[in-house]
């Protein structure tokens, strides 16, 4: 069911930092949205931010693939470090680093066209296939990696948006999978989903974890404790404490944290 | 009692209605508006409503039928033999219609007693020189069997309308003696106004759709006039346009279908990439001022009248392709002799449809929902690989239905085509010569001053009905596949 890791990382220790941000400050015109926000993210760990609506997690998320580039009164500052690269470089192509950093949103989103070329998409824009063979391989080996290879290989040409929503969240995982990245954005994955399929997207992303660094976005506390390995807890815009998972759910260091894993804020 | 009349009273005792109906609503109450079923206001306009509604409906329908009930009846009191040569029984009754008019406007002006004006007594020559004193000129003497028509006309059109007084106003008086009546507090008012609103919608609603259906029905009637005077294998097969009035025409449809189908055809072709490639800078690329600045302009050029788009293909384009490509020309090439072409046509139209292309698919662009252009970004494609291979496949079926509604619109288009295309009907795939199309054939076949029950008239509601058929057939298709688009996102 599983392949091996693609990457050759898979010696380097637990211990590595993938991304690290220093200081980060986010602007929406006026708004001052991310203050000061500095978290290293190790690899081949699952992250989980968590707080309250509107605190900034789903934003500064998105600072870490650039995807806030899309809005115009956007503005960023302070380093974040993909490997030791600011990714705010003026030489760092936004779209070769989406590539490296895969998103997958809230909401399913597949195109509309047929499920195998949804998770073709990203493979051909990058010319990472050379033959059709190849394409074929990509695509099996990603559906199979987001857990969904069973249910639609004999459909494989039907349009991605006739699968069920969990079925399409799972279709989108695998298509962010397709293009190889090396770190993937998740926010809030299971959130348009029912409880079936939120059992069976953790799953997927704890065997993910094996290959990749992946960031969580979550509302449910009990998601964030059962599939990451780090929390970061943010409060109006402020990182308020980043530590291992039981850590933070058993022993919280912040006043603000206990009060909202406890449900007394929120 | 004149109309005007009856209709002020009608709305007066409908608009008292409404208080009465109010206060004794309230009133049932004992004054105190929560004890009520619905608020005071629904009391009220039940009331208006009930008086209203069928004593005008009965007006209006009255008003419709009246003269031709009447008219049928006087028509049968004209012999045969009171029609002469050469005229017929039309031109007869408003003779008919002129006398009476006539005689009811001497009465008026006290030229004529009342007596004197119903007798049919008198020398025709006598009345026509009355009658013309005080302004109403009558084409000859007056015959007695069309006196005594005018005079069953009078006396007929009098007792209508004193029974549709009658009528009206015992309606009305009916309806608020019935509405007001059942006015307590227990009557559901409310429920009843707005089951009275939504009937006054449904109907709005079929007046549309009934228009459209008159509209077929006119011209299948004429249509099948024409093919009772000339064979329909010609029509829809025959290869020649040709219409004399020695009455050997030869009118086919083909030629005519041809050079439509050819204008369009090179009109879609200048509007379909301009408009399209400008609503994909508008929605796409452009900033927030261009965009609020342009999108604007562009469907300014939507509101020119045709004419002027006519105007513009006669006087300033057509010379112009004349001067590219006419003898001597620019180019040095012989291909066009008039200013009037397939091209001057065809391009002049195409940029009338660029803000129609441009707009609807503009809006279809905009529809496609932002999520998908973030999951094609958040595969790292770039913003021409996510329009190319992601919003635009997306909004295909609704742009295919822009395209198709712009088609109809230029294969329905007359103005341009009357001043830019010229008047010769033939194949010819030249576009830089002049072709004709359905529409100029239709307004030449009609402004002419032939005869109106010639076939050579007729043919212009076999060309409509024609033309009819196939831009309906286009905007059905158009819009099915755009409502199948929509429900795509719902």
């Amino acid at each position: 069911m599983y392949d091996a890791p693609i990457s050759s990382e898979s010696a380097v220790s637990q211990k590595d930092i993938k991304i690290a941000a220093d200081k980060v400050q986010v602007y929406y015109g006026d708004n001052h949205a991310i203050k000061d926000v500095s978290v290293q993210i190790e690899d081949k760990t699952v992250t989980a931010f968590i707080g309250p609506s509107g605190c900034g997690k789903s934003t500064f998320l998105r600072t870490l693939n650039r995807m806030n580039d899309t809005i115009d009164i956007c503005r960023v500052e302070g380093d974040i470090l993909l490997d030791g690269e600011n990714i705010y470089d003026a030489k760092v192509d936004p779209v070769q680093l989406r590539a490296k950093v895969g998103m997958v949103f809230q909401k399913p989103n597949p195109f509309p066209k047929s499920i195998y070329d949804n998770i073709a998409y990203g493979p051909r824009i990058h010319g990472l296939a050379n033959s059709k063979a190849d394409l074929d391989v990509i695509v099996e080996k990603s559906l199979r990696r987001g857990a969904i290879w069973d249910e639609v290989k004999d459909r494989l040409h039907a349009p991605g948006t006739g699968l069920s929503g969990g079925q399409q969240q799972r279709l989108c995982i695998a298509r962010a999978v397709a293009t190889e990245p090396e770190v993937l954005l998740m926010d809030e994955p299971c959130s348009a989903l029912d409880p079936i399929a939120t059992a069976q997207v953790e799953e997927l992303i704890d065997e993910l974890r094996e290959s990749y660094s992946v960031v969580i976005v979550t509302h449910s506390m009990q998601q964030a404790a059962r599939v990451s390995q780090k929390t970061a807890f943010f409060h109006l815009g402020n990182l308020v404490e980043y530590d291992d998972t039981s850590k933070i759910f058993t022993n919280p260091q912040d006043e603000r944290t206990e009060s909202y894993i406890t449900g007394r804020i929120g | 009692m004149p109309i005007l009349w009856l209709v002020l009273i009608v709305l007066a005792v409908s608009a008292a209605g409404f208080f009465l109906g109010r206060a004794r609503a309230l009133a049932s109450a004992g004054g105190s508006s929560r004890e009520l079923h619905s608020l005071p206001s629904y009391y009220g306009m039940n009331v208006a409503f009930s008086v209203l509604v069928p004593s005008l409906l009965v007006l209006a329908a009255w008003s419709l039928l009246q003269p031709v009930l009447i008219e049928s009846s006087v028509a049968k009191l004209i012999p045969a033999e009171a029609i002469a040569e050469g005229s017929n029984l039309d031109l007869v009754m408003s003779d008919v219609r002129r006398v009476a008019d006539g005689l009811d406007v001497a009465v008026a002006q006290g030229v004529m007693s009342a007596d004197e004006a119903s007798t049919t007594n008198v020398d025709g020559a006598e009345l026509r020189a009355t009658l013309g004193e005080i302004g109403v000129a009558l084409g000859a003497d007056v015959d007695e069997s069309v006196l005594t028509a005018a005079q069953a006309f009078r006396s007929k059109t009098a007792n209508a309308g004193l029974a549709l007084t009658v009528i009206v106003l015992a309606l009305t008086v009916a309806g608020f003696l019935f509405s007001y009546l059942r006015t307590n507090k227990d009557f559901r008012a409310r429920n009843v106004v707005e089951r009275g609103i939504l009937v006054l919608l449904m109907g709005a609603a079929s007046i549309a759709i009934l228009t459209t259906v008159g509209i077929v029905l006119s011209m299948v009637f004429e249509t099948k006039n024409f093919f009772g005077l000339h064979s329909w294998t010609d029509f829809f097969f025959g290869s020649t346009w040709a219409p004399n009035f020695r009455g050997d025409s030869e009118l086919s449809m083909l030629p005519l279908l041809w050079g439509t189908m050819y204008i369009s055809v090179v009109a879609l072709l200048v509007a379909v990439p301009v408009g399209l490639f400008a609503a994909v800078y508008l929605s796409e690329y452009a900033s927030k001022p261009v965009r609020s600045f342009a999108k604007p302009l562009l469907e300014i050029l939507a509101g020119i009248p045709t004419i002027v788009y006519g105007l513009f293909a006669l006087v300033t384009f057509g010379p112009f392709l004349l001067r590219m490509f006419g003898d001597g020309g620019t180019f040095g090439v012989d291909l066009m002799t008039d200013a009037r072409s397939v091209a001057t046509a065809g391009i002049v139209m195409g940029i009338m449809l660029i803000p129609f292309v441009s707009s609807l698919s503009d809006d279809i662009i905009n529809a496609v929902p932002q999520a998908m252009r973030d999951g094609s970004y958040g595969l790292g494609a770039t913003k021409s690989e996510t329009i190319k291979q992601v919003v635009l496949p997306a909004a295909l079926p609704g742009i295919v239905g822009a395209i198709l509604l712009a088609a109809s619109r230029a294969i329905g288009e007359t103005m341009i085509v009357v001043m830019g295309a010229g008047a010769i009907a033939r194949f010819a795939g030249n576009p830089l010569e002049a072709l004709t199309t359905i529409t100029t054939r239709i307004v030449s076949q009609l402004t002419g001053d032939g005869d109106f029950a010639s076939p050579e008239t007729l043919v212009a509601f076999a060309l409509g009905l024609s033309l009819f058929v196939i831009t309906l057939g286009l905007n059905v298709l158009a819009l099915y596949i755009v409502r199948k688009y929509r429900e795509q996102y719902d």
